[in-house]
């Protein structure tokens, strides 16, 4: 009953869904300085996914996820959220003190809030995905 | 230091890889940590003796004064040899028995991981640190001993096996916290050093019996001593490593580790003697009811810990030479017995001794293996054990209290145990040929190697103490458990006196009971009616009461319909809440009405989603009118220029209605609507709730009690934190732990909704037929926002 098969959202979803994504991504990076960061971000692709989820069903978003479980991208998230914890701890500093490096060619501004901020965004993309396709699966079996 | 223990537990984690890699040599490769570890702790050796110690900090949470340290002394180095020594051969004996099994990376990253929470708890300096891997060692345990999951005996093993553990960590907890707190530093190197005496302190009671709670749990000390037969329930390996040789010594090694500031008061020797005394007995007198071998060695372990908290109770430094020296001995001989007896299990298929009967002819070299280190058990010359033996005996005669009561205790607990190494040692491998239920042959070299090593090992370092620097390092961990120094001199005679003659006596009569053990086992089968009043049983009761009182309040207050949880939840906000404001700051509260058109407008917005969400008849009438409220507030929060919140807000708000219609869809119509009266009841606690509110929005907003932290966060962010988007700062990095902790805490809560909608999902596969019970079940979906 979830999957619409209507055309202009079967269509909608296709194109908006990589936008959605590169939007996502391009909140993710700015969000420290500009409105965004990890947990919007993270929110903003569960809604792109979730679009196309409405769009084409669960089993044609599996093969666009290319074999991601959402349950390996909230692992995923976790482990980069407890990575950023270290470096400090190799520098003498406390746990989690905030480490910054330049990247010299792109003058990217590399550093453990951005590593710990892209853990966030797993998390919460894993979260939700993990919640609306399980959910979705279970209706689909049912009468 | 804490590279080493750190390098540990990410070759634990990534030891499912080695073993795709490697195979089955995986065993071997891994064995080169605690190989490494070993001799790098060897070359730390001569440093340790000079200095006395070695410390390493590191900060941890500096406001609070905790720091990572690791700390290398004379005690830890023992320990730390002992965990890497044998650690190392158990993992090559691993690798061969269980070649093959299908769950040996499981098995691999549980050990590896275990073998890195005990090194980093002998070598933890911080009370902290020292807890957190203490907790590990818990978890790995339990991990390890339910390693065989579809055997129920085995989680019943495991989990009894953590509860113990796990409740005695908490009070140990609570101990730690009374000693930081008392003596001011959370660093056992700091408190050595400290003037004021902890003994002294007023607190000093509580705290050594938390301690002492801790220790006892872990180390199986009479009466928590029941989860350790039960551990047997792990494969062979782990019994030999975990539970004979390491973990089970981790409760001693805190005692000892605490024995410079906390030892030697009235109510310390009082309890660790007669406990260990008490310990001591019951496990050599438990043993010998059993056939089972590793039940038998279990029980020998019990009392060997018994022992070794006896001599730390006595005090004496005749008992601490004979804590180090009898600690070292049981290690190695016991390490060696639990190896053999995995061979006998692995090459015969049985445990119970009495099926076995003239295996030497099959396994001569398990049979000298086990002779040699049963001999060590014994305590028969020129053995290692031996000294250890008669050092323990001559320290109880020794003792300055209730001498009498633990030199008799010794004596019998000394008989018995020669009883137990006699079965050991000859039952299997002597005697008629009997049928076992596979065709017995020798080993294989990688299951012989640790045994051989650790029995010769207590063959020479009985012929020659002074041999590989025992001398010299068991001095300087004697010398840390006193906390002065100590010269340790071990020699395998020392005249004529009243321990030899205890020696020679308990040898006489212990292969006495042997030779009568079948006729001795049947008559103490006769008791077993009373043994059913053990602790075990009092544990059972516990754990059923525990269950019993769980059950009767979730009866009671969850009863699965969230309105009702809902309801008593505000109401209790309401009149502590209400309360706490009425009183303290009525008067203070001002209203200063300054509102915009557009705002108003919001406002009434809100309202109006709010009425019409009260009123609707259908629920997804009343999901689209809250997310109008929640899409008003998300406008509210962009006006007052927050435009992160509001992002947030937004795509929050569309996620739950997105989610929600999910939910809708599974859920039947409105079955019965509320009564009139429920109606009145409801809508008077919305509407004070609403009240409440509004006086908590005006409380903040007239009262300042401190100097907001905001504008430290707004001047900081751009020069220290590197960003200007206040916000997100706050989430990555000033308060980068809490968001961590939430990370966990969202990752937990949709693991659970998936696991819950996946499990109702197979049980729906399974009986699908169930029309109306399925529909009620979906009725009370738990749903987590």
């Amino acid at each position: 009953m979830v999957k619409s098969g209507t055309i202009i959202l079967n269509t909608a979803a296709r194109f908006l869904m990589p936008l959605q994504l590169m939007f996502s991504i391009f909140l993710l990076l700015r969000g420290h300085d500009e409105p965004g960061g990890g947990f919007i971000a993270g929110l903003v692709a569960a809604g792109a996914f979730t679009l196309y989820l409405f769009a084409f069903g669960v089993s044609a978003t599996k093969e666009v996820l290319r074999m991601v479980d959402p349950r390996d991208l909230i692992g995923a998230g976790l482990l980069l959220g407890m990575i950023s914890v270290v470096p400090a701890w190799f520098m003498g500093q406390p746990f989690l003190t905030a480490q910054w490096w330049t990247i010299p060619v792109i003058d990217f501004k590399a550093s453990t809030p951005l590593i710990f901020d892209v853990g966030v965004y797993f998390a919460v993309l894993g979260s939700v995905m993990g919640m609306v396709m399980a959910l979705m699966e279970v209706d689909k079996d049912e009468p | 230091m804490q590279f080493a223990v750190l390098m540990g537990f990410v070759l634990a984690a990534s030891s499912p890889m080695l073993n795709r890699w490697f195979g089955e040599r995986t065993s071997l490769v891994l064995a080169l940590f605690p190989a490494l570890m070993a001799i790098w702790l060897f070359s730390q050796a001569p440093i340790v003796m000079s200095e006395g110690s070695l410390l390493l900090e590191w900060s941890w949470v500096p406001s609070l004064g905790i720091s990572l340290s690791f700390l290398l002394d004379g005690l830890s180095l023992l320990f730390g040899l002992l965990i890497t020594v044998i650690g190392t051969f158990v993992l090559i004996y691993a690798g061969g028995y269980l070649k093959g099994h299908t769950d040996i990376a499981r098995f691999h990253l549980a050990l590896v991981a275990f073998m890195a929470s005990m090194l980093g708890l002998v070598l933890a300096d911080g009370l902290l640190t020292l807890f957190v891997f203490w907790e590990l060692t818990s978890i790995t345990s339990y991990l390890l001993i339910g390693f065989n999951h579809t055997d129920m005996e085995a989680r019943k093993s495991a989990r009894q096996g953590l509860f113990v553990t796990v409740a005695g960590g908490l009070a140990l907890m609570a101990g730690l916290v009374l000693l930081g707190g008392a003596s001011g530093s959370w660093s056992f190197y700091e408190i050595g050093q400290m003037e004021s005496d902890l003994r002294e302190h007023s607190l000093y009671t509580p705290m050594l019996i938390c301690l002492l709670l801790g220790a006892f749990t872990k180390s199986a000390q009479f009466p928590f001593h029941f989860w350790l037969p039960s551990a047997m329930a792990a494969p062979t390996p782990v019994s030999a490593y975990l539970h004979s040789a390491t973990m089970v010594k981790a409760g001693i090694y805190l005692l000892a580790r605490l024995h410079p500031e906390l030892g030697g008061t009235a109510l310390w020797i009082g309890i660790l003697s007669v406990v260990g005394a008490i310990t001591m007995l019951t496990g050599a007198f438990l043993a010998i009811h059993h056939t089972n071998i590793k039940k038998l060695l279990a029980y020998s372990t019990i009392m060997a810990l018994g022992t070794l908290t006896m001599l730390l109770g006595i005090g004496s430094e005749y008992a601490m030479t004979a804590f180090v020296t009898f600690l070292l001995a049981h290690s190695m001989y016991k390490g060696a017995l639990f190896m053999v007896a995995g061979i006998l299990d692995h090459e015969t298929g049985t445990k119970d001794v009495t099926a076995m009967g003239g295996l030497r002819s099959a396994m001569p070299i398990t049979a000298v293996i086990a002779f040699v280190a049963a001999l060590s058990l014994a305590g028969v010359p020129p053995l290692f054990g031996f000294i250890g033996k008669e050092l323990m005996l001559e320290a109880a005669l020794g003792a300055e209290r209730f001498d009498m009561l633990l030199v008799l205790f010794a004596f019998l607990a000394a008989i018995l145990t020669i009883a137990v190494a006699a079965i050991i040692a000859f039952r299997p491998f002597y005697g008629r040929q009997i049928e076992t239920p596979k065709t017995p042959h020798e080993a294989p070299f990688s299951m012989l190697i640790g045994p051989a090593v650790l029995a010769l090992g207590s063959l020479v370092l009985g012929l020659a103490p002074a041999m590989l620097g025992a001398d010299a390092l068991l001095t300087s961990a004697a010398t840390a458990v006193v906390g002065e120094p100590l010269q340790v001199s071990l020699s395998l005679w020392y005249g004529i006196n009243m321990a030899l003659i205890m020696s020679i006596a308990s040898l006489g009569l212990g292969f006495l009971l042997f030779k009568r053990w079948d006729g001795v086992r049947s008559k103490l089968a006769m008791l077993a009616p009373a043994m059913r009043h053990g602790p075990e049983a009092g544990y059972e009761g516990l754990m059923n009461g525990i269950v019993r009182f769980s059950e009767w309040q979730t009866r009671l207050l969850q009863n699965g319909y969230m309105r009702n949880y809902i309801l008593v939840m505000l109401v209790v906000l309401i009149a502590l809440i209400g309360n706490s404001i009425l009183v303290r700051h009525a008067p203070q509260l001002a209203l200063t009405l300054d509102v915009r058109f557009h705002e108003v407008i919001v406002a009434g917005t809100m309202v109006m989603g709010a009425l019409f969400a009260t009123i609707s008849r259908s629920r997804l009438g009343a999901l689209v009118s809250v997310g109008i409220m929640g899409f008003s507030i998300a406008l509210i929060f962009i006006l007052f220029s927050a435009p992160d919140l509001g992002i947030t807000q937004l795509l929050v708000e569309t996620m739950t209605v997105i989610l929600l219609v999910l939910v809708l869809f599974r859920l039947p119509r409105f079955s019965n609507l509320s009564t009139t009266l429920e109606r009145i009841r409801d809508g008077a606690v919305a509407a004070m709730m609403g009240i409440l509110i509004f006086l908590l929005i005006m409380t903040a907003w007239s009262i300042n009690q401190f100097e907001p932290i905001s504008m430290y966060m707004v001047e900081n962010s751009a020069p220290l934190a590197y960003g200007r988007n206040i916000v997100n700062v706050i989430l990555v990095d000033y308060r980068a732990l809490d968001t961590l902790g939430e990370m966990f805490v969202l990752a937990l809560a949709a693991i659970g909704v998936i696991a819950m909608l996946k499990l109702r999902h197979g049980e729906n596969e399974s009986k699908s037929v169930e029309g109306e019970n399925g529909e009620k079940a979906s009725v009370k979906e738990p749903y987590d926002g």
